[in-house]
């Protein structure tokens, strides 16, 4: 109970964020927030699955496309090499700080790491199912009552993936002819809009 | 479940309405398109508390379904307003009126 109204609280403010930020990379950050919190929310209602699929697709793909998009609309806004690069100054303290890092982990994971008991019964993957909302159960469901919805979606991805390279393709224009030589061709022109 | 189904449908029509006054309000394409991936979310966050409520493997495998199509409309929209950013510079929608009859 109390599990489901912190988070409905942290997802409608980070919804209201989303909507109401200045900038377009704060919404994407909102948006990254958002997800993971549904995400959580995905895992107490035993959809196991879907809270993965929605960390992996959503925050994953989805958010990286946005970011993606944002630094290419802004990259001739400002140039992306603004200042000295500062590695080579804070190289040997950062090299030193990351071999303790590592050091300090893989210590810790060489102590931690025990051997797990062989699993019992209905432990195993295979196992649960029957079990509602685990993965055996939602896979088996899609492959077998809706596979064909499955087979549907795969159309659609291609479909959009036509669609995308056939709006931001890069088509190359027609090439003139090669007795022509390189230094007489006439420049593209552009269109006017 | 201790937490009643329609605490659920509450909290994703909230989550909808929120987006729905993001693409309305603001005229930032791309925070357009985030309201439209609110409005995803809330009717998975809808489907999935309903399979819970009927114990059904339905709501997910659709909800399944809506993340894909979520994930074909995000390219889709994204490689729109990269076309159009392409061309000018101005960030209002509402300049974008090429299309009109």
């Amino acid at each position: 109970m109390i599990t489901f109204w912190l988070l409905a609280v942290l997802i409608v403010a980070s919804a209201v964020f989303v909507v109401s930020a200045p900038r377009p990379v704060y919404s994407v950050l909102g948006l990254l927030f958002n997800f993971l919190c549904l995400a959580v929310m995905y895992l107490t209602l035993d959809a196991e699955f879907l809270a993965v699929i929605q960390v992996v697709v959503y925050s994953g793909a989805i958010l990286m496309l946005f970011v993606f998009v944002i630094a290419l609309l802004s990259s001739g806004v400002r140039p992306f090499s603004v200042g000295p690069n500062r590695l080579p100054r804070i190289l040997a303290p950062l090299s030193i700080l990351g071999a303790l890092g590592l050091g300090g982990l893989l210590f810790v994971i060489s102590e931690s790491v025990t051997p797990t008991p062989a699993p019992t019964g209905a432990a195993t993957a295979a196992g649960n199912a029957g079990v509602f909302g685990s993965v055996a159960d939602f896979g088996q469901a899609l492959f077998t009552t809706y596979l064909l919805p499955f087979e549907a979606t795969a159309f659609v991805l291609m479909i959009a993936v036509i669609g995308v390279i056939a709006l931001a393709g890069d088509i190359d224009p027609p090439r003139p002819p090669r007795s022509k030589p390189l230094r007489e061709r006439e420049p593209i022109l552009k269109d006017g809009s | 479940m201790d937490v009643a189904i329609a605490n659920y449908i509450g909290l994703s029509a909230v989550i909808f309405m929120i987006g729905v006054g993001g693409v309305v309000a603001r005229r930032n394409p791309l925070v357009m398109l985030m309201g439209i991936e609110l409005m995803w979310n809330a009717a998975n966050l809808a489907f999935i508390a309903y399979a819970k409520a009927y114990m059904s493997n339905a709501g997910h495998v659709f909800a399944f379904l809506v993340i894909t199509v979520a994930a074909a409309e995000a390219a889709i929209g994204l490689a729109i307003v990269v076309i159009v950013f392409r061309r000018a510079v101005n960030v209002d929608v509402d300049d974008v009126s090429v299309l009109k009859g």
